[in-house]
Parts: structure tokens; C-alpha cells; sequence
């Protein structure tokens, strides 16, 4: 059904008006023009396409966006605060825990909304809360260690 | 692109023009067909007025690396700061030609002509500012973009100074390279050139770019290999609002300004097909593969097979098979393509875009100068970017369509277009003398190509034939689609065979597999390469079985030397193995940038083991069966060892290519420590539970 769907993205107000069981993923990247956001398997089981709404990681491609209406969705755009990298972010960077990148966006999206949950994961909460997100670069052994360094650097739960 | 054409693009400042002979450095050889240097000149780097430097190279960033290190190489010769490099690749408008980033290349061959350049171009900086101080140029120094004197401290000038407003083009024939003591970036790890832009997701891949009025193609795929379309109905799909079908040939597409849609267009196309039934499948072709390869060659051999099965008291005989397996990367194909005034310009994901452009080229029926591929950040290749039809598609629909056009290939599109690395058979057979020693060799490899097959170890009578390979040249019909390149072609295949028939051979003679290996080893680079590994490991020599689950396997590709240890717990009621830890150990000659190469030896010990436990394309008439993620298995975070990477020095050898190497021992390996930990061998690869439960079963 076309209408017009408000919700908060990355802490401003959106509305984006279309058909509503388009899914999320291709209305960021496509009607908002937020494309940090990728397509990898389009049927949520590789994880690239990972946003946060509502604190919790969802599959863009396979969340239509009615189901986002009123509430607050945080995508790659809106990690850092200007030009101030959020911790995860640092950590990433720090690490190299990435080499082509195509997954990065989902990698930091879902490690972040495990970070907000869980603010000092072990490292058997890390694997597992990580486990569907597919890398075929092979940085998973750099992503677990970053999440880790964000996981010690956010102290009492900053993030 | 000549030099006049490059001057009307690129503005003022210093340009040095390499114009040495590439051929020696691209090895025309290995990939026939291609172009292999550049026809007129390469402009290697650009110094502006505003001090920094550009550097223009053909390779290609794909998750690699390459965009540091060879800036790295570089800054090092050049004397300025890592940071004031800007890095332009893949442009087939701003970049000297190019073969392809493929083959671990991009250090061992653009790097020594990236220093050269660096270097002369340092020398024409110090030359000028000579002429400004009217001082002698062997006295000046450079040092991070400036020049000085050291015998006059208020002379002082910088690169940027030097090159204002100016258009300069000089040479200055055979420039000495720095020794590597002098090194000051080289062997330094920088911050990644592309760190920044991949995790705040500003990195931009193909598919990222949206011009004005574009539109999302999705393609009509046939269901098998060697369908033929023989109805279509596009009517219903024509009625989606603001939906369109192009048919240009063979090429059906629904077309949208949003993919999605797009995607919902194509799916109301109603086509039938004719669809062969060849019978075969991922069970039977490996009788196939030996039934329709061509005519061995002989990739090695030395001695006489017939005088060294007279030496033999024992003799081996087994025949190794692996899967089909697909590159899987994480974006898959996708171009942008736009046209303008008879000017095609297409953003492409490829590892080749010199290849491309021709293609384009021809599709279109353009002349070759009115087509421009720029490649932006590739998402994975891995080899399997090396084509790039998807750049022709959209360049097609975009001429069809009259409008910018996106083509993005779903997940089911990149398995099934993929150039998979060829399913293979390798027979080999040998022989022990009773004191243990290799008395021959002799190994028949089909599909999987010659490549790093020859035998390392001190072997007095061996011949190595190959029927068949990965690039091309097979007879019609030997493999059912297409198969090209995966991450260091050849030799996971030959690694795999090869070691794990060592090892065989080891526990027949009783003897420890390391020590084994050592005994007939003389090469200095491997033998130090298995110390140094299993120091790390903590190695105890015994005899396999052990029971604990410990392995080694090493191998050469492109003159990197790897050694690799490896631990596996195997549950012997599910056949299910969790690798426990992973120790490598290279000997890559100077390492440009250590922990780029750490990256690279982590990412091929984690992706290895994808097509060593679970990694094969099923397939049934031409038809993929694997078309996505849930029935594809590729290695996740609970699949993560303890990996251990070991670099060895040896600054007296250039620097090698290594975004292959480190995965050639992976299937080797963990066979050899699952037979050590359960006494069953592995012949085939994936090593699957099914296939360890019957292996143990065989006993």
C-alpha cells in the first residue's frame, strides 16, 4: 500500500512515502540515497545489510518499511557523531578489521547493537551474536578483537 | 591514451613518465592473450602545487591491500609522507594499462617500477632545487616533501614549491634505489589508505554510484546451463508502474528506477526454456573430468619413474578429488553504465578493467578511446571479478534504454555466473626405499592445471603431468560452466593432493610427518619455513595416528614459501572437526607492510578453511543448486582457530606477492591432522561430516 511512513533516522526525522511493504533496505539506498547500507544475499543471511531500529539489529533487505514506522533507525551514516568515530568504529579502524569493506557496515551495526545489550560481551557472546554476519575476506579474527577493545573502552556502558 | 591526452586531463605540476618495458615485469607468458605493458608511456605519479602526490596505477583494490603498500613503495622512494598519497586505480581514462590485479602481482610487479618512478622523480625535486640554491644536488637532502642543505640551514624548499605553476616533464636515466637499511616506510604498517572510508561506510563500490535519471536493471536468467529461451510474456511485468522491459538480443531486463521494483518487475516475466539433460551432476563429473580432459603435459620431471620403482619397497597409490567451489564474494557483480555523446563510461567491480573496457567496446560497437571503466572499491574477487559481464550488460541497456542503467547480479546470479575454481582429480602414485626416501613421483593432475605442481622436495625420479586447467583451453563440454581463477589457481588443488600423499607416505614408513618432510628437503627457504612453524607450534615428533589431532602441510606459490601447522578435534559420532589453531609461517622476502601481510595470511587460513570443510557448488544438469548462503557454507565466526601468523625475515629477496599464498596449505593441513587425530584419510575435498564418518568407517 502507498502512504507515507515517518520514523527517526540516525536521530533526525524521516518520511519517506511509498509502498510500505518495500523493503527497508532498498529504501535507504535507493530513496534516501544512504547506500553505506549494502545488498549482499538479499533473504537476511549474510548480514550486510544490518541497521539497528530500536536498539535491536534487523536485516534491512528483509524488513518491509511499515514495520519501521515511529521508530528510530540507525544505520553506518549515523555512527559517528560529525567527524568523531563512535568507539566500535575506532576500534575497527584501529584493528584493520576489515579488507574489502563490502561487509564493514553490517559488521559495525550488529557489533554495536550487541555492545548496547551487552556492554562487556565475552568472547563466546561475541562469536555468537556475530555468528550470521558473513565475512569472506577472513577478518573475523580482527572484528572479535575490535569488538572486544570497544567492549573495554566503553566503561559502565557509555555507548 | 597517449601522453598529449593525459596532459589535457591532468593539469599542472610534476609528472614522471616510467617508460621502461613492462613485459619483464607482467609476465606476458603466463597469461597469453593479454596485452602485457603499455603502450606509450605510464604516468606514474603527479606531484601538485598543493604537495601532494598522486600516484596512478591499473591495479584494482579489492580488500588486498595494495592501495597502502604501494603507496608505501612509493612514499619510500619519493621521500615524502605516506599520507600526502593519493592513490587513483582501476581508471582506464587516468591509469597506465594493466593486465589485471590478479596472480599476487601488484607488489612484485608494479612495485619495483612504483620505487623506480619514486625515485627518479626525487631526483629531478633535488636537481631543481640544486639549480635554485646553486648548490651541488649530491649535498641536498630530502626528507618528507622538503629539500635542504645541510651545509646552508636557511636553504629550504619544498616538493609543492618546486612544482608550482609549472608543467614538468624531465628525466633522469637510472636512478639507484634505496638499500633496505634505509628504509624508513617500507616494513612500517601505516593506517590502511581505505580505513577510514570503509568504516564510516563512506567507501564507495559500484553499486554505490546513482547518476541522474538512472535506472536498476534485473536480468532474464536462464534455470541451467545451456537452456534456450523459447516463449517469453513480459506484458504483466510492463504493468508494474514505472517499470520497463528492454529486450536487446539475448538480453531481457526489467528495468526501474528502484531495484527493488525492478526485482519485482522481472519476477512477473513469464519465459519457458528448453532445458538440456546432460546427466551430469557434482557426484559424476569427476569420471567426466577424466573421460573428456585433453592431452596431458608434462609440467616436470627429472630422473626415470621405471629406475625408481626398481628402488621402491613400497608403493602408494591414491587419487585425490576436490568439489567445485565459488568465490562467493560478499558484493556481487555490478556496473553502472552511462552514456554520453558516444562516450560510454562504466563503473564496474572487476579485477581486470583494462579487460573490460574492449568488451564494452565491442558490445557497444564504440571505438575503444570512447570507453571509460573506472573501478571504485571492490567488494572481494578472490579471481572470480576477473570477468566482468555485468559491465557489458549495463553498458547495453544503458545504449538500449537511452538512460544510465544499474546492474546488480543477486546472490543467485553470482553463483550461477561464477567462474567457479574447476572441480579436479590428482593421481599419484610413489615410492618409499626401505630407508624411507622418496624413490619416485609420479602425479597426473586433470582439470585443476600444473601450477606450483612440481615437487619440492629432493626427489630423484618424478614426472608431473597436467590434462587441463583453470584457464581456459579446455575442450568444449569438459566442465559443465565456467571456471576460471580462485585464490592462487592450481595450487590448493596440488597442495592439497601433494601433501596429504606425503603424509601418507610418512605414516607408512613410521616415521614423524615433519621429520619425514625435513629428510627429503634440501631448499634452505622450506626448510626454515617448517622450522620456524612448528617452533611456534611446539611440534613433538611422533607418528601418525597419534590421537592429537596435529598436522602440517607447505607449499610455494609465486615464490612465497608457506608452512602451516594446524590442531582439530574431530567428534567421531557427528564427523564434525572444530580447527583449534593454526600456526603459518611465510617467507615472502621484504615485507612492505607487516601487518597488511598478517591480514592477508588471517583472511587465507580463515577462508581456507571454507573449501576444505564445506565449500562445494552442487549442481544437477546444468542447473546450480547452490544459490545462496543457507546451502553454501563459507566460515563464520564459531569456525574461528587460534590463528598464529609468523613472518620470516629475509630482506635479501624483493618483495613478494601475498594475497595467495597462505591459503594453499589449508586443505592439506587439516587433512593431515584429522588423520592424526582419527587415523581416517581424507581423499577428497570439501571434507564434509559425511564424508569423515565414512572415511572412519573405511577405517
Amino acid at each position: 500500500m502507498q502512504r507515507t511512513i515517518s520514523f527517526t533516522l540516525n536521530g533526525k526525522p524521516a518520511r519517506v512515502t511509498t509502498d510500505d511493504e518495500r523493503m527497508l533496505l532498498w529504501v535507504l539506498r535507493s530513496d534516501l540515497g544512504l547506500t553505506g547500507t549494502k545488498f549482499g544475499c538479499g533473504i537476511a543471511l549474510c548480514g550486510a545489510c544490518t541497521v539497528v531500529v530500536d536498539q535491536q539489529a534487523v536485516r534491512s533487505c528483509s524488513v518491509p518499511v511499515k514495520d519501521i514506522a515511529g521508530k528510530h533507525v540507525v544505520t553506518i551514516e549515523g555512527l559517528s557523531d560529525g567527524d568523531k568515530l563512535h568507539p566500535i568504529q575506532q576500534a575497527f579502524l584501529k584493528h584493520h578489521a576489515f579488507q574489502c569493506g563490502y561487509c564493514t557496515s553490517g559488521m559495525l551495526l550488529n557489533a554495536y547493537a550487541l555492545l548496547l545489550k551487552t556492554p562487556k560481551p565475552t568472547r563466546a557472546e561475541i562469536l555468537q551474536h556475530m555468528e550470521d554476519n558473513l565475512c569472506r575476506c577472513g577478518a573475523h579474527v580482527r572484528i572479535v578483537e575490535a569488538i572486544q577493545e570497544a567492549a573495554g573502552a566503553a566503561k559502565g556502558g557509555a555507548l | 591514451m597517449r601522453r598529449r591526452d593525459f596532459f589535457a586531463v591532468a593539469g599542472s605540476g610534476l609528472f614522471v613518465f616510467f617508460g621502461a618495458d613492462l613485459d619483464a615485469f607482467q609476465e606476458r607468458g603466463r597469461f597469453p592473450g593479454r596485452q602485457a605493458g603499455p603502450t606509450d608511456f605510464n604516468a606514474y605519479l603527479h606531484i601538485g602545487a598543493d604537495g601532494r602526490v598522486t600516484c596512478f596505477v591499473g591495479k584494482i583494490e579489492m580488500g588486498q591491500g595494495n592501495m597502502t603498500a604501494l603507496a608505501q613503495l612509493l612514499a619510500e622512494e619519493l621521500d615524502v609522507l605516506y599520507d600526502s598519497v593519493d592513490m587513483v586505480m582501476g581508471d582506464t581514462d587516468r591509469c597506465p594499462y594493466d593486465m589485471g590485479t590478479f596472480g599476487s602481482m601488484s607488489v612484485r610487479m608494479v612495485g619495483p617500477v612504483l620505487r623506480a618512478a619514486g625515485a627518479e622523480a626525487r631526483a629531478v625535486l633535488i636537481q631543481m632545487a640544486a639549480e635554485q640554491f646553486h648548490a651541488p644536488p649530491e649535498r641536498l637532502q630530502a626528507k618528507a616533501g622538503v629539500i635542504t642543505d645541510p651545509l646552508a640551514p636557511d636553504k629550504r624548499v619544498t616538493y609543492a614549491q618546486l612544482v608550482q605553476g609549472k608543467r614538468i616533464e624531465r628525466r633522469i636515466e637510472n636512478v639507484p634505489l634505496k638499500p633496505a637499511a634505509a628504509f624508513t616506510i617500507i616494513g612500517t604498517s601505516p593506517q590502511r589508505k581505505d580505513a577510514l572510508e570503509k568504516v564510516t561506510g563512506k567507501a564507495k563500490y559500484a553499486g554505490d554510484f546513482a547518476l541522474p535519471g538512472m535506472l536498476h536493471a534485473r536480468v532474464l536468467r536462464p534455470p541451467a546451463y545451456g537452456a534456450t529461451l523459447t516463449n517469453v510474456d513480459t506484458s504483466a511485468a510492463e504493468k508494474v508502474p514505472g517499470a520497463r522491459v528492454v529486450r536487446e538480443g539475448d538480453l531481457i531486463a526489467a528495468l526501474h528506477e528502484r531495484p527493488d521494483l525492478a526485482d519485482q518487475a522481472l519476477g512477473l516475466i513469464k519465459a519457458q526454456f528448453d532445458r538440456p539433460h546432460d546427466g551430469l551432476n557434482d557426484k559424476n563429473i569427476f569420471d567426466h573430468l577424466l573421460k573428456t580432459a585433453p592431452e596431458p603435459r608434462v609440467v616436470g620431471q627429472g630422473g626415470s619413474i621405471a629406475e625408481g620403482e626398481k628402488l621402491a619397497a613400497a608403493i602408494v597409490d591414491e587419487t585425490y578429488l576436490n568439489s567445485y567451489v565459488a568465490h562467493a564474494p560478499m558484493e556481487t557483480h555490478t556496473a553502472v553504465a552511462s552514456i554520453e555523446n558516444g562516450k560510454a563510461t562504466v563503473w564496474a567491480s572487476t579485477q581486470a578493467p583494462f579487460s573490460v573496457k574492449p568488451q564494452v567496446a565491442q558490445a557497444l560497437g564504440f571505438p575503444q578511446e570512447n570507453v571509460r571503466i573506472i573501478t571504485p572499491y571492490v567488494g572481494g574477487g578472490f579471481g572470480g571479478k576477473v570477468g566482468a559481464s555485468q559491465a557489458v550488460e549495463a553498458a547495453r541497456l544503458a545504449k538500449a534504454a537511452g538512460k544510465p542503467v544499474q546492474v546488480v547480479w543477486d546472490r543467485a546470479d553470482e553463483f550461477f555466473f561464477d567462474t567457479f575454481r574447476p572441480a579436479a582429480v590428482v593421481k599419484i602414485r610413489s615410492g618409499l626405499t626401505a630407508a624411507g626416501k622418496i624413490a619416485f613421483w609420479d602425479a597426473q593432475i586433470y582439470a585443476a592445471g600444473g601450477g606450483e605442481a612440481r615437487p619440492f622436495y629432493d626427489i630423484p625420479n618424478y614426472r608431473t603431468v597436467a590434462a587441463g586447467g583453470w584457464m581456459g583451453g579446455n575442450p568444449p563440454g569438459m566442465h559443465p560452466f565456467g571456471v576460471g581463477a580462485w585464490r592462487a589457481p592450481s595450487a590448493n588443488t596440488n597442495t592439497f593432493a601433494d601433501e596429504s600423499h606425503i603424509d601418507i607416505l610418512a605414516a607408512k614408513a613410521g616415521v614423524d610427518p615433519l621429520e619425514f618432510r625435513l629428510r627429503q628437503l634440501t631448499d634452505p627457504r622450506m626448510r626454515r619455513a617448517l622450522e620456524t612453524a612448528a617452533k611456534q607450534f611446539g611440534w613433538k615428533p611422533a607418528k601418525t595416528p597419534s590421537g592429537r589431532g596435529v598436522g602440517v602441510a607447505c607449499g610455494i606459490y609465486s615464490n612465497v614459501y608457506v608452512a602451516t601447522m594446524a590442531e582439530v578435534a574431530v567428534n567421531k559420532s557427528t564427523g564434525s572437526v572444530q580447527v583449534k589453531r593454526v600456526v603459518t609461517a611465510l617467507d615472502a622476502g621484504i615485507i612492505v607492510d607487516p601487518d597488511g601481510l598478517r591480514q592477508q595470511m588471517e583472511g587465507c587460513i580463515t577462508m581456507g578453511l571454507g573449501y576444505t570443510l564445506t565449500e562445494e557448488v552442487r549442481f544437477q544438469d546444468g542447473e546450480i543448486l547452490d544459490r545462496n548462503f543457507d546451502t553454501y557454507q563459507i566460515p563464520r565466526f564459531s569456525w574461528l582457530p587460534r590463528i598464529e601468523t609468523i613472518i620470516i625475515d629475509n630482506p635479501g629477496l624483493p618483495a613478494q606477492g601475498c594475497g595467495e599464498p597462505p591459503i594453499i596449505t589449508m586443505g592439506a593441513v587439516i587433512a593431515n591432522a584429522i588423520y592424526d587425530a582419527v587415523g581416517a584419510r581424507l581423499l577428497q575435498l570439501p571434507m564434509t561430516p559425511a564424508r569423515i564418518l565414512e572415511a572412519i568407517k573405511r577405517g
